[in-house]
């Protein structure tokens, strides 16, 4: 099918392009050495994510994603860096003494997770097909949210009433 | 698309968070480092959803999305305090709970 | 009164406890007390005799009643049938015990009335006679106390009916012959003769003991009839019987002053008069004799004295006879020399008992308390009033029958009485005894008894000249004693002259062998009629004795080679030693065995319980002390300590070196985790590939 042939390699140029700014960004976070540039570098990484979530056909994820992560959070990490950053002065070294040991430890990881999921997944496939495409519908999450998984969702709401209350409390000035 | 494209990703996004988890010295960094690693799982989760065309990947990422707001208000929160008390953010400092 | 027998030696234990209690506050400071007690027991052993005797007669089938019973029957002639007579038997059982009876009776029969009847009669007269004696002496009261419970305790042994009972008499009349003779105890001589008295028959009442112990296994009971008639019967165990009648031997040597154990009883004489009288001329020494009758069939079978030929009993009886005649020839003392007397006339007794002459015996102990109680009581008076309160013959006596004629007149008959001399009454006792011995095939004893009676007519002979002839060698004035004295003389005089008609086997009396020999359970006794050869024999004896002696004595002058003998001769001399001397027996008892044993042997058990026993007991603590000691050191300190505080440092240790993990630093901790995560998920990897 040279619809679903060019389709494919389209998204397949897609996504490297984006999976190689993504990774790029990701080393930028763990290794830039000004804290605001890493807050910026995050948002590339989280803004690659969208755009991975839409190649496999998740908009509702992919928007929620910008949203919240892109949106909220890291407007939160921003404030927090200017909260807890000392002014007028410039950020010390931002590494501490075990980076050769966590580089290890992390490559490591990285070569274990690559060898069994080569070793699982081979040369498995993400097929386009009809179900996939109406999976990642609002309307299919939000059936399946409201129906299998309401109380999950509930109980999640009841944690973010947490977390916020925890927050304000955390963080009062008295 | 070739789902080990997805996983591979994610893994690579994990270690990279694990890496930063490990070795950077400020805590906001820290938590940085922890989106990555969440947002690391997300990518797994929805690449497997897409793999089998079931939703329950997708609305488990949903949920994580969630949880990761509700942590890092939090986190902050604590990072906060501890720089109020002690007028640095610098883990190597907080070492209270030597033996 | 025979079947409440019990009373009569109830009422002296009474008076005893009356007398302890209250006899100091009354006027006769108890006197009254002990004599009203003795006089009531007295008359009461008179109705028991009466009653006895009856019982005896209507038995023989006497027609006639009370004293006509007694008088004809005094004239009947013997011969007839003797029906069996049981003896009167009560008993109360204290407590019982797997078949084993023990508990107090009365056993009354002739043996028992009779010396029921000895020993309250001379126990009164001896209380009587105590009053005037023993005037305002320090321990007045107390001496009556101790007479009434020395007459209840002999009055308890021989009313009763199980050897139990009897050893209890036995060892109270030890006790009060101890207080007795120590009653002067402020002079050390005095209590060492009270000790030695008691322990003396300490050592014999061993074999009382052992002898009571056998014959309970032997017999199965401790009943006096049950033990005689085991003794008699078929299927008794003779050796047994041998042993049980050595054993009461041995106990009879001491209680009755046999040889070896007679030196107690002249060295008791440092007692009061009235009590040589009382025990040891009368009653407590008798006690041997006595419990030798009653038990005879034990001896009968155990000694075979049926058979004829020479057994333990008749031996010591035949040396003792000899022993104490010998030793009453140098005795200074009055009282020795009827110690002596005692000892002998007792040695008669045993030997009669030894050689079957069972009647003899009983009648000899009969009237040798008479006579034998008035020579002591006659000798007390003439101390009390002739001799300035002394005994010495030599120093101190001679020619008081000029100032004492009642005292010399009652004395001469209580010697006449004892040499054996016809009428009196040791001729008839004596007699029969030689005859009876004689006729049961013991010979040789017979002529032991008459050399016998020749130093017992001669050494009294001796005592009286020194005593009564002569001329007065005292310190005092002498005169005669107060009625108090003479009394119970006179009185005792008269039974000594006439008791021996009792058993008058000459003119075929022999009502005493009617009425005390026993009819039950005991063995068939030889009774040889009245022999003359032989009576006429043995009072020929007895006045050569007294004439040898009286012509030595009386005419000293004319004797001029045999004076002073034994200060010139050596031999002589020897002999003389080894008389006054008593046999050094005093001398092997004292210096030898016991001296070995308080010395030597006892400095040989100190030793070896310091050395020996203390040793092992002090090597034990020790031992045990140093293996705690090291158990400590070792076990506990070095073992389990170090165990304890080893795990302890290992932890510390170990703690210590865990530390360094914990810097603080949570990235740290962190780092570790996920390489460990790391490792282990590529484990699992291989694993599963």
């Amino acid at each position: 099918m040279p619809f679903v042939l060019s389709t494919m390699v389209a998204q397949t140029v897609a996504f490297w392009i984006v999976a190689v700014a993504m990774a790029v960004a990701a080393i930028g976070v763990v290794r830039s050495q000004n804290v605001v540039h890493a807050a910026l570098y995050l948002v590339v990484v989280l803004a690659g994510a969208a755009a991975q979530y839409i190649l496999l056909v998740a908009e509702f994820v992919a928007w929620v994603q910008v949203l919240i992560y892109i949106g909220a959070i890291v407007i939160l990490f921003l404030f927090g860096i200017m909260l807890t950053r000392a002014p007028m002065k410039p950020d010390g070294p931002l590494d501490n003494n075990q980076r050769f040991a966590a580089g290890v430890v992390s490559l490591f990881l990285f070569g274990v997770l690559t060898a069994l999921l080569v070793d699982a997944y081979g040369n498995d496939q993400v097929k386009p097909t009809a179900k996939l495409l109406a999976a990642g519908s609002p309307a299919n999450i939000a059936d399946s949210m409201f129906r299998n998984y309401l109380v999950p969702f509930e109980v999640v709401s009841m944690l973010l009433l947490a977390a916020l209350v925890g927050a304000v409390v955390i963080a009062r000035r008295d | 698309m070739t789902l080990n494209n997805f996983l591979i990703l994610g893994a690579f996004l994990f270690c990279t968070g694990l890496y930063g988890v490990l070795a950077r010295k400020n805590a906001v960094l820290v938590l940085m480092s922890i989106e990555l690693m969440l947002n690391a799982v997300n990518i797994n989760l929805v690449a497997f959803s897409a793999f089998r065309a079931n939703v329950t990947g997708q609305v488990f990422s949903l949920f994580i999305i969630t949880i990761a707001a509700a942590e890092v208000g939090v986190g902050l929160a604590i990072v906060l305090l501890i720089y109020r008390n002690s007028r640095s953010v610098d883990l190597d400092q907080a070492d209270q709970l030597k033996g | 009164m025979l079947d409440n027998a019990w009373i009569i030696p109830a009422i002296p234990a009474v008076s005893f406890f009356l007398i302890l209690f209250f006899g100091k506050r009354i006027p006769t400071k108890g006197a009254a007390i002990g004599i009203t007690a003795l006089g009531t027991s007295f008359v009461l052993s008179c109705v028991a005799v009466y009653q006895w005797i009856d019982r005896v007669e209507s038995a023989t089938g006497g027609k006639s009643e009370g004293l006509r019973a007694l008088g004809r029957s005094l004239i009947a002639h013997s011969g007839e049938s003797k029906p069996v007579v049981e003896p009167v038997l009560h008993h109360i059982t204290w407590w019982s015990n797997s078949g084993i009876d023990f508990g107090v009776g009365i056993r009354m029969d002739g043996l028992a009335v009779m010396m029921c009847f000895v020993v309250t009669l001379i126990s009164l007269l001896v209380h009587i006679y105590s009053t005037a004696y023993l005037h305002n002496d320090t321990r007045y009261t107390h001496y009556y106390a101790m007479l009434s419970l020395f007459s209840a305790a002999m009055l308890t042994l021989v009313v009763a009916d199980n050897t139990l009972q009897v050893l209890l008499g036995w060892e109270g009349v030890g006790l009060c012959s101890f207080a007795l003779i120590g009653h002067w105890w402020e002079e050390g001589a005095n209590s060492k003769a009270a000790l030695k008295a008691f322990l003396t028959t300490r050592t014999g009442d061993i074999g009382l003991l052992i002898g009571i112990t056998v014959l309970f296994w032997a017999a199965g009971s401790f009943d006096i009839g049950k033990i005689n008639a085991y003794a008699l019967s078929p299927h008794a165990n003779h050796g047994m019987m041998l042993v049980a009648a050595s054993c009461l031997m041995v106990a009879i040597i001491g209680k009755s002053g046999q040889f070896p154990l007679h030196t107690w009883l002249p060295d008791a004489m440092a007692g009061p008069t009235p009590v040589s009288a009382l025990i040891h001329a009368a009653t407590m020494v008798v006690a041997g004799v006595y419990l030798a009758a009653r038990l005879y069939p034990v001896f009968w079978n155990g000694f075979s004295i049926g058979h004829g030929g020479v057994n333990f009993m008749v031996l010591i009886g035949g040396i003792t006879i000899i022993i104490g005649a010998l030793l009453a020839f140098v005795q200074d003392d009055i009282k020795k020399v009827l110690a002596y007397s005692t000892i002998s006339q007792l040695g008669y007794m045993v030997m009669a008992l030894g050689s079957g002459a069972w009647v003899a015996a009983v009648f000899h102990l009969f009237t040798h308390a008479f006579f034998k109680a008035l020579l002591f009581l006659g000798a007390g008076s003439v101390s009390h009033s002739g001799s300035h309160h002394s005994f010495d013959m030599k120093k101190d006596m001679g020619g008081l029958r000029k100032f004492m004629p009642i005292t010399f007149w009652t004395f001469i008959v209580g010697t006449l009485a004892l040499a054996g001399i016809f009428p009196f009454a040791g001729f008839w006792s004596k007699d029969e005894i030689l005859l009876t011995a004689g006729k049961s095939g013991y010979t040789f004893f017979l002529v032991v008894g008459l050399v016998g009676a020749f130093l017992t007519a001669a050494y009294m002979t001796r005592c009286v000249y020194l005593t009564f002839f002569g001329e007065y060698r005292g310190h005092g004035h002498p005169h005669e004693s107060e009625p108090v004295i003479t009394v119970p003389l006179i009185i005792l005089a008269v039974f000594a002259a006439l008791a021996g008609f009792l058993n008058a086997a000459a003119v075929h009396v022999e009502k005493f062998a009617d009425w005390v020999e026993p009819r039950v359970s005991f063995p068939v006794l030889v009774h040889p009629a009245f022999d003359y050869p032989t009576a006429i024999l043995s009072l020929s004896i007895a006045c050569i004795g007294i004439g040898v002696a009286a012509f030595f004595f009386f005419k000293r002058e004319e004797l001029g080679a045999l004076n002073g003998l034994t200060e010139r001769n050596k031999v002589a001399r020897a002999g003389y030693n080894f008389l006054v001397n008593k046999y050094y027996l005093d001398v092997l008892y004292e210096n030898v065995i016991v001296a070995s044993i308080r010395g030597g042997i006892a400095r040989g058990c100190y030793w070896f319980n310091q050395n020996v026993i203390d040793a092992v007991v002090n090597g034990t603590a020790k031992g045990v002390r140093v293996t705690g000691q090291w158990t400590y050191d070792y076990l506990d300190r070095k073992v389990v300590d170090g165990a304890v505080n080893g795990t302890a440092e290992v932890t510390a240790e170990s703690g210590g070196l865990l530390r360094y993990f914990q810097a603080g630093r949570v990235q740290r901790y962190a780092l570790y985790m996920f390489a460990v995560v790391g490792l282990l998920a590529l484990l699992l990897l291989i694993a599963n590939i």
